[in-house]
């Protein structure tokens, strides 16, 4: 079976996110090393910046193909981490409920995250980056799933 | 409000009961008691006299004020069973209704602290599971057979039985030796600090140079004295940690009940424990590095119960022992009576392969994991040897992680939750295909330990 990935379009809100947060810095950089030591000054710090965001753009796209998600039969699976491999397996009937919520970067982008709570504090299951009409989707379905195979504690 | 019952009987058939009337004497009395000292001493104290009347007038109000508040707060308490509902409502400025759902009642307490014990009370004390309430359902105080009546009707409405079930009498099944446990109590790892501390002390003072004239003698003389009354500060601390321990769990017995566990333990504060069965979501056998000369180990349960009672007092105090210290034997023998087929200790079959000791030199000799059709064994650590089994058809989820070190020795930890919030069982440094082939097995054998448990 095939991993589903979250929306290509929580890839474009982070470079977004990515984007406008290193022409800040590359601004504030160029500036401070311009008026510190003139135009090599600016120069460096320019690159500087510029060099940052094409490694954080590594990191980040790494993160973003790290997600995946899988509907099982009983379980519902969800893999990430790019150096840290991270796997958590859900029976459906172990949840206790499902959270979406939406930051404002989301909202802008019409993204939400799935978040699935079970009787244990430790369960990680996290599903960032879904258009919200497939996030409500999803959440409706692991919802009934997890009333009709809902066992007791 | 309705008039209220003064016998507490009548509350297990849905009259609303207030607790035992004796109930502010046992609250405040050890703050009374204290209170009184401090007055005492102050009244027979040689101070100026204006002050020493304010002082005393002061110590007067507080006491005043908190028996005040002990006996506002009992008359503003009211509790009853109703269907299979524990109702508590309390509170004079904020009032404050709590339900407890009886059917996810996880475990009913007796405790009995001293002053209460002195005037013949006790408190029920409910633990349910998740209900995202503060506190636990807490009736404090009833009068002794009271307790031992709601309790057992919870009990009986827990599991589903009609209220006025008797409660079924306990077969004993263990004691722990108070010889044994006051030794145990005593053998803690932190002595080795203090060991530590005396042989550093014995070296500096035998390279301290003596006779280099009366001021450097004087110098070593001083830090000989800061280093003894630092040891002494220690010793008194871990002494009264030990008495501590002692003192709750001092003549621990346990019972098998056809409804469950019963744990009895304490010196001066009794406490009678139940714990239902099929509500145990992790067993836990630990072997303390100064234990093991002499084979004893603890073995400790785990029931769902909120967050709020991992803070950590309470989560010392809602710890279930199934024994405090024990025989490897008897602590084996224990476990095969809560856990019947699960092995207490792993033979090195069960051992991640050799190449994860570069990723865990100091505890590779531990890790080992287990596994049948329904129970999970798990065992790690360093100095302390732990085993946590985890019965299959408890379990909340699988997480199966690695770092790069780990994917480099081609190794993954493979945890797995319980709603037990106390320990996760790990099998760390698995063979990274042998554990992702685990994930699926676990989760299918998990499926069907929990359709089997209907």
């Amino acid at each position: 079976m095939q991993y589903r990935r979250p929306s290509p379009r929580m890839w474009l809100a982070r470079q977004t996110v990515l984007g406008l947060t290193s022409a800040g810095l590359a601004a504030i950089l160029g500036a401070s090393g311009g008026l510190l030591w003139g135009r090599a000054g600016a120069l460096v710090g320019i690159g500087a910046a510029l060099a940052l965001a094409i490694g954080s753009w590594l990191v980040e796209r790494g993160r973003y193909r790290s997600w995946g998600y899988l509907e099982r039969d009983e379980d519902l699976v969800v893999r990430r981490g790019l150096l840290f491999h991270r796997l958590t397996v859900v029976p459906f009937g172990r949840m206790q409920f499902v959270d979406v919520t939406a930051g404002p970067v989301d909202r802008l982008f019409d993204l939400a995250t799935v978040q699935l709570h079970t009787a244990a504090a430790a369960t990680d299951a996290r599903i960032p980056g879904l258009r919200s009409v497939d996030a409500a989707q999803l959440r409706d379905r692991l919802a009934t799933l997890g009333e009709a195979r809902a066992s007791g504690l | 409000m309705p008039p209220l019952a003064s016998s507490q009987a009548p509350a297990l058939t849905g009259v609303w009961c207030r607790l035992h009337p004796l109930s502010p004497v046992a609250r405040i009395g050890i703050t009374l008691g204290g209170l009184l000292v401090l007055g005492g001493y102050l009244v027979s104290g040689d101070q100026s006299s204006s002050g020493r009347t304010m002082d005393t007038l002061l110590v007067a109000a507080l006491a005043v004020l908190r028996s005040v508040a002990a006996v506002v707060s009992w008359l503003v308490t009211r509790w009853r069973v109703v269907g299979d509902e524990l109702q508590i409502d309390t509170g004079l400025v904020y009032r404050q209704s709590l339900r407890f759902p009886l059917r996810r009642v996880q475990a009913v307490d007796v405790v009995a602290p001293l002053t209460a014990r002195i005037l013949g009370l006790a408190e029920v004390r409910v633990v349910s599971a998740g209900t995202g309430h503060r506190q636990h359902g807490r009736l404090a105080y009833l009068s002794n057979q009271d307790a031992t009546a709601v309790r057992a009707q919870l009990l009986a409405l827990a599991h589903g039985l009609a209220a006025e079930t008797p409660e079924p009498p306990a077969l004993p099944l263990f004691r722990v030796d108070n010889g044994r446990l006051i030794a145990a109590s005593l053998l803690r790892g932190a002595w080795l600090l203090v060991l530590v501390l005396v042989a550093v002390g014995a070296i500096v003072a035998a390279a301290d140079p003596t006779g280099s004239g009366a001021a450097a003698h004087q110098g070593g003389a001083g830090a000989a004295t800061s280093l003894i009354s630092g040891i002494a500060t220690g010793l008194f601390a871990l002494a009264l940690d030990a008495a501590r321990s002692v003192n709750g769990d001092f003549d621990f017995t346990i019972g098998q009940a056809p409804d469950g566990l019963r744990l009895h333990r304490g010196l001066l504060q009794k406490r009678h424990e139940t714990i239902p069965y099929g509500r145990i979501q992790a067993v836990r056998l630990v072997r303390p590095l100064l234990w093991r000369p002499f084979g004893w180990a603890r073995v400790e349960l785990d029931v769902a119960r909120q967050p709020e009672a991992r803070r950590q007092g309470e989560a010392r105090q809602l710890a279930h022992l199934l024994a405090p210290v024990a025989t490897l034997d008897q602590a084996r023998w224990l476990v095969a009576q809560v856990a019947p087929g699960a092995p207490a200790t792993l033979p090195r079959a069960g051992a991640p392969p050799r190449r994860a000791w570069f990723r865990a030199p100091l505890s590779y000799h531990h890790l080992a994991a287990w596994h049948d059709d329904r129970w999970l064994v798990t065992q790690t650590g360093r100095v302390r040897p732990a085993t946590v089994i985890v019965p299959l058809e408890k379990v909340q989820s699988i997480r199966l992680a690695s770092g790069p070190l780990l994917r480099a020795l081609h190794l993954a930890n493979l945890r797995v939750d319980t709603a037990g919030r106390r320990w996760v069982a790990a099998a760390l440094c698995r063979d990274a295909d042998d554990a992702a082939a685990l994930v699926d097995q676990l989760g299918g054998l998990a499926w069907r330990a929990r359709r089997l448990s209907w």
